[in-house]
């Protein structure tokens, strides 16, 4: 691979045809009032990923660069180590997509008092344990094993994030991997159908996002 | 099953493997404890689901039983290893809480793997935590008991990822093992931070190394992360914290089998 664009789809049957614009960028310069598909097949899951880890990667920026009242310098560096990751995995969606991906969306924290600790880490927490649920939720979509491992490889890290979050909210407690995502019988994480996920993520996303052609199958 | 083939492989780089496992390989001696504790676990409603959609033990797609014996054979260590050393008082007050939690989770990993293999499930081995010696203390002092378990989680969470290709055709299982796979994520970066480190492996830092082995990787399909002009400026330190690596099964087995009682 010499480019990064777009390389990870290079041998994609399922980009959509009419993805590509004159300026290189699908639905480039649109507008909040603006429908955002999600595509077809493993592009579809992979822009569900990428719309996340904006949502994320977004959040956290924000919180490091106006850190809420009383912050301890650990906290701090937890949460700009979370941010350098969520940014890493925009960007690589984002490169790797190319012009199958989706714009950059337009998010709106309405509600998150970035000023208060508990407001920010609970926020925090929310968006880890369903980015969790809804990786473990999404694998059995993708055709692609290569994409699948890929997913693997970040949904632990966003799990990792989970309980670190978790851990500062209830230190010294079972809150990391608590009863209220972990069911206690089986032991197993939570899981979400992208259905269930879409309209949590629609709340912070301006332009409506749809998913007109999602996989509804596991392959 | 496969733990014999892949133990024929390990064999070719660590001889006495055998005498290691040969109370594994025995299992016909304790196919009736396996049954009873089948017996026990049998309610889980989720088996029953998992059961319904592909049979349980010797009737599972043969692929299917594979991972799920290597998945027994890690819950199996980790159980076992926390029991122990809750039993054995090593957990001092502020952990407690933590170090159980995950207890009950291997446990309740143990019993769903168990269930859906019925019979076919390899039996539980002797373990040795020690690895001969080499973690002498590890159910007297904390530290070393804490450093263990780091490297059983973050070993976990490799492992279950480098299954996850093989259970595709399976979804049902796909689903299930995800959703063990990132409980072991929790736990591990529980465990790295009682230890006073980060939540996340950078590079191929951690003991031992074998656990953290090939993780330091900063190209993900085929895109070498520091290229994208907009990650240009990140460390490789940080680029490989964004993505946990597998481990090959049998990278997982030879780290296993130093606990395994000789």
């Amino acid at each position: 691979m010499t480019t990064a664009t777009g390389a990870l789809l290079s041998s994609c049957q399922q980009e959509p045809t009419n993805a590509i614009t004159p300026s290189g960028a699908r639905n480039s310069g649109i507008g909040a009032d603006v429908d955002v598909d999600l595509g077809s097949g493993d592009v579809a899951i992979l822009n569900y990923a990428y719309a996340l880890e904006q949502i994320e990667a977004t959040f956290y920026e924000r919180v490091v660069a106006n850190p809420y009242a009383g912050i301890t310098q650990a906290e701090l560096s937890i949460l700009k180590d979370i941010r350098d990751h969520e940014v890493i995995h925009r960007e690589f969606f984002k490169a790797a997509l190319g012009s199958a991906g989706l714009p950059a969306l337009a998010i709106d924290f309405n509600g998150v008092v970035f000023s208060d600790r508990n407001s920010v880490l609970t926020t925090a927490r929310t968006f880890e344990d369903i980015g969790v649920t809804a990786y473990n939720g999404a694998g059995k979509f993708l055709k692609d094993v290569n994409y699948l491992l890929l997913a693997g490889k970040i949904v632990s890290v966003e799990a990792r994030h989970a309980s670190v979050i978790r851990e500062l909210l209830q230190p010294n407690t079972r809150y990391f991997a608590g009863d209220d995502v972990v069911d206690p019988t089986t032991a197993l994480d939570g899981k979400r159908e992208p259905g269930e996920v879409l309209p949590i993520a629609q709340a912070f996303i301006k332009q409506t996002l749809t998913a007109n052609s999602f996989p509804t199958v596991a392959s | 099953m496969n733990l014999q083939n892949i133990i024929n492989e390990i064999e070719k780089v660590d001889a006495d493997v055998i005498d290691r496992l040969e109370h594994v390989s025995r299992r016909h001696m304790f196919s009736a404890f396996a049954k009873k504790a089948v017996a026990a676990a049998s309610p889980v409603l989720l088996t029953s689901a998992l059961t319904q959609a592909y049979g349980q033990g010797t009737a599972l797609p043969g692929q299917v039983r594979e991972v799920l014996q290597f998945a027994l054979l890690l819950e199996n260590v980790e159980s076992d290893f926390y029991n122990t050393g809750l039993a054995a008082n090593v957990v001092p007050f502020p952990y407690k809480d933590a170090i159980d939690q995950i207890a009950r989770h291997e446990n309740a990993h143990v019993i769903l793997l168990k269930s859906v293999l019925g019979s076919a499930a390899d039996p539980k081995p002797k373990f040795d935590f020690t690895a001969g010696g080499a973690f002498a203390d590890v159910f007297t002092n904390f530290k070393t008991f804490a450093a263990v378990a780091q490297a059983f989680e973050d070993t976990g969470v490799r492992a279950y990822k480098g299954q996850a290709g093989k259970l595709k055709p399976y979804s049902a299982y796909l689903e299930v093992a995800l959703r063990i796979h990132s409980v072991e994520a929790r736990h591990a970066a529980r465990l790295r931070l009682i230890n006073a480190q980060k939540g996340w492996i950078t590079l191929n830092a951690g003991f031992p190394a074998a656990v953290y082995a090939g993780d330091d990787v900063t190209t993900q399909g085929g895109v070498a992360l520091n290229s994208i002009p907009s990650l240009a400026g990140y460390s490789a330190a940080t680029l490989s914290e964004a993505f946990d690596e597998p481990l090959p099964q049998d990278e997982v087995l030879k780290i296993a089998i130093q606990f395994l009682a000789k």
